[in-house]
């Protein structure tokens, strides 16, 4: 026991003492939070439109005062004049601007005749989250300008009336959950794979296995340390994140209490993971080259930055063994839901299972000799 | 098996008490390539015994078996009367290891890196202080205890390995090229210190080098190894006095000739000529005084002149090169693999 302790002990100094890895745990999944946060899940704002209007007619005022509307109260785009259509198309297609309206001649007079009006919209779908934008937007002014001046008696409209069960979710607390999971990953990564193979390439190791120290106490201990690590990261990163995304749900105490349990189940589940992958490597390189691709393959596709039906099946069969997804499912459950200890026990269920068998596996492969 | 091998099995008497290390026959192999090659050899209680031998000969793999580092192959290490492949619990536990590299934790500090490898040695909690200040002061580090370890200088650095090699207060204790890398002033203060312990510890010590010098002056025994093969093996004094001729003349004539050789081997007492370079001999012999008249007058009568001329005692370094040839094999390396020579310069 006391030497399994002397292992965590020497990684915990380490930690402390240096709290590189600490940061850098923390930093891509913090970045990478504000960053897809805002990108995702802001409103398109300021964007501009070119306007050609062929018709100077009553409707096409109409028009106008729609847009300007738009422009002085939900901002996603202003307008700007252009005489003819060629070139307010060049300027989309340059850049100058993000979209083009074409209001052809004749439009109010057909309005009248109801004979098919039609207002052209020229985007650049190069862009389609921009264009998507544009498009919903003017697609819900047309709507607005369809809307007949005299309502009929019979209304046949049929509307789909939606619940929401949880109030409004922004896509930065969406987000939060995966990275959590990142921030322990990385944690898992950097401060448990690399230093691991790094102090095996040093002879630190050949220091250990001089002394007597059992096989099942150096592997216990390393992963134990690696654990402490994770579970530190997942923490601090719960309450950084969730304060930047403005959550509240950690205020709650039977909330923290799962969120705890989330923690250390993925702590040891990704530990598992990891030692069993590095048990026989050697070569420093290899846990670098292995962690970009690791993070990709298990990172994305596990319903972090969306969901996982999203995804073609052999990345939805990856899913399945993942243990990312069932941290971020557990820990979007806990903390948009606020679902309590049985919406997470298959979570719960699955991560330390993993964990503990991925160790099982491990060990035997884990070689006391150089 | 050479003669001197030979002697030292028959000195050794039937019933003289337990070696601290007994090696018989051990071999290991990696795939088809066998690294060490059936060595046999003792080292009694309390003395200090060197391996040495050119890089690859073995040295390393050698101790890393009697460490319990790597499994053994064939043959038998018994380390303080435990075998190391059926009991190596008990090995580690009477045994202190320096490997080659420098592996103390640079972020912990020279008292946190003593305190680990205690409790990693199983020392009680009541002994512990008593022992990490005890090795603190043995190797001249008690004021840098709270230093962390990245302020160390490489000589204060090695002090502290060996430092933790000695905190469970072990009976043998292998240093595997214990001043590699060191500056001459370090290495010197090294062996002190190791000289030093061996008296006041009553530590047995098995060392791997490649100096000679080192050797010399620490070792009371030496086993040279070659290619995986026990190629010697005495006391630094033995061994000398096994290389034919007691001294060495160094001598270089000032024009290269393909006839110096055989001149130099025809004087009387010469027993061995060396070419070192173009011109330059060591003529090894019985009596140099003699030799070194001889080798002026024969000099003088060819109308030669000599550029340089010295005199000295049979050294380790010829016990090596006599045993190992491995100063004239680099030379045939060298002569075969020239450098290309680089565009533009001549």
């Amino acid at each position: 026991m006391n030497r399994f302790l002397a292992i965590v002990e020497r990684e915990m100094r380490k930690f402390f003492r240096s709290p590189v890895l600490m940061i850098m745990s923390m930093m891509l999944p913090i970045v990478q939070l504000l960053v897809l946060g805002h990108a995702y899940g802001g409103h398109i704002k300021g964007a501009k439109v070119a306007v050609v209007d062929h018709d100077r007619g009553p409707q096409a005022v109409k028009v106008h005062e729609a847009f300007d509307s738009v422009a002085a109260n939900i901002a996603t785009f202003t307008t700007i004049p252009y005489s003819d259509e060629g070139s307010a198309r060049e300027a989309v297609r340059t850049g100058k601007v993000d979209a083009a309206v074409i209001i052809p001649p004749q439009y109010s007079r057909r309005v009248y005749a109801q004979d098919a009006p039609r207002i052209g919209l020229v985007v650049d779908n190069s862009d389609q989250i921009m264009s998507g934008s544009i498009e919903g937007e003017m697609q819900s002014l047309v709507d607005a300008l369809n809307q007949p001046v005299i309502q009929p008696r019979v209304v046949k409209d049929i509307a789909l009336e939606i619940v929401e069960l949880y109030p409004y979710v922004e896509y930065m607390k969406y987000l939060l959950a995966g990275s959590i999971a990142l921030a322990m990953y990385i944690s898992v990564m950097i401060g448990g794979g690399m230093l691991y193979i790094d102090d095996k390439a040093r002879g630190v190791h050949e220091g250990y296995l001089v002394t007597p120290i059992t096989k099942l106490e150096l592997v216990m201990g390393l992963n134990a340390a690696g654990a402490i690590k994770a579970v530190l990261a997942g923490i601090s990163l719960t309450f950084i994140g969730s304060l930047m995304s403005g959550l509240g749900t950690v205020f709650n105490p039977g909330a923290d209490l799962c969120l705890l349990l989330l923690i250390l189940g993925t702590s040891i589940a990704f530990n598992g993971m990891m030692f069993l992958m590095m048990v026989r490597v050697d070569d420093p390189l290899v846990p670098r080259a292995m962690f970009g691709v690791l993070n990709t393959l298990l990172f994305f596709p596990s319903g972090a930055i969306s969901p996982v039906a999203a995804f073609p099946k052999w990345l939805q069969a990856i899913a399945i063994v993942d243990p990312f997804t069932y941290a971020i499912h557990g820990f979007k459950s806990i903390l948009l839901k606020d679902g309590g200890f049985v919406s997470i026990q298959t979570d719960l269920l699955f991560l330390f299972a993993f964990g503990i068998g991925t160790l099982l596996i491990a060990t035997p492969l884990f070689k006391r000799t150089l | 098996m050479t003669a001197l091998l030979k002697k030292q099995k028959e000195q050794e008497a039937p019933h003289a008490p337990p070696a601290a290390i007994a090696v018989e026959n051990i071999v290991k192999r990696y795939g088809g390539f066998t690294a060490v090659k059936g060595i046999s050899f003792e080292v009694k209680d309390g003395e200090i015994f060197g391996l040495l031998g050119p890089n690859g000969a073995g040295k390393s793999t050698l101790i890393r078996m009697m460490t319990t580092l790597i499994p053994v192959t064939g043959g038998k290490a018994i380390v303080g009367g435990h075998d190391v492949e059926r009991e190596p619990n008990a090995v580690r536990n009477m045994i202190g290891v320096i490997p080659q590299a420098m592996t103390s934790d640079q972020d912990l500090t020279v008292g946190e890196n003593l305190l680990i490898y205690a409790k990693l040695y199983g020392v009680p909690k009541a002994k512990r202080e008593k022992n990490i200040a005890e090795v603190l002061e043995a190797v001249d580090l008690t004021k840098w205890r709270e230093a962390q370890t990245k302020t160390l200088s490489g000589g204060m650095r090695r002090r502290l390995e060996i430092a933790r090699g000695l905190v469970h207060d072990p009976r043998i204790f292998f240093l595997d090229e214990p001043t590699t890398g060191l500056d001459p002033v370090s290495r010197i203060a090294v062996w002190e210190m190791l000289n030093n312990l061996k008296k006041t510890r009553n530590l047995t010590m098995l060392i791997t080098t490649h100096y000679m010098e080192e050797a010399d002056r620490l070792c009371d025994r030496i086993a040279i190894v070659d290619h995986g093969t026990l190629v010697a093996l005495g006391t630094p004094l033995e061994l000398k006095q096994s290389v034919p001729g007691s001294n060495v003349v160094e001598v270089q004539f000032n024009r290269e000739d393909d006839q110096w050789k055989s001149r130099l081997e025809a004087l009387p007492n010469v027993t061995e000529v060396q070419s070192q370079s173009a011109g330059v001999y060591r003529v090894l012999t019985s009596n140099g005084p003699q030799t070194t008249t001889q080798l002026v007058e024969m000099a003088a009568s060819l109308g030669e002149q000599l550029t340089s001329l010295s005199v000295q005692n049979t050294s380790l370094d010829d016990v090596f090169v006599h045993y190992t040839g491995r100063q004239l094999r680099d030379e045939q390396v060298k002569a075969v693999f020239q450098m290309p020579p680089r565009p533009g310069v001549n």
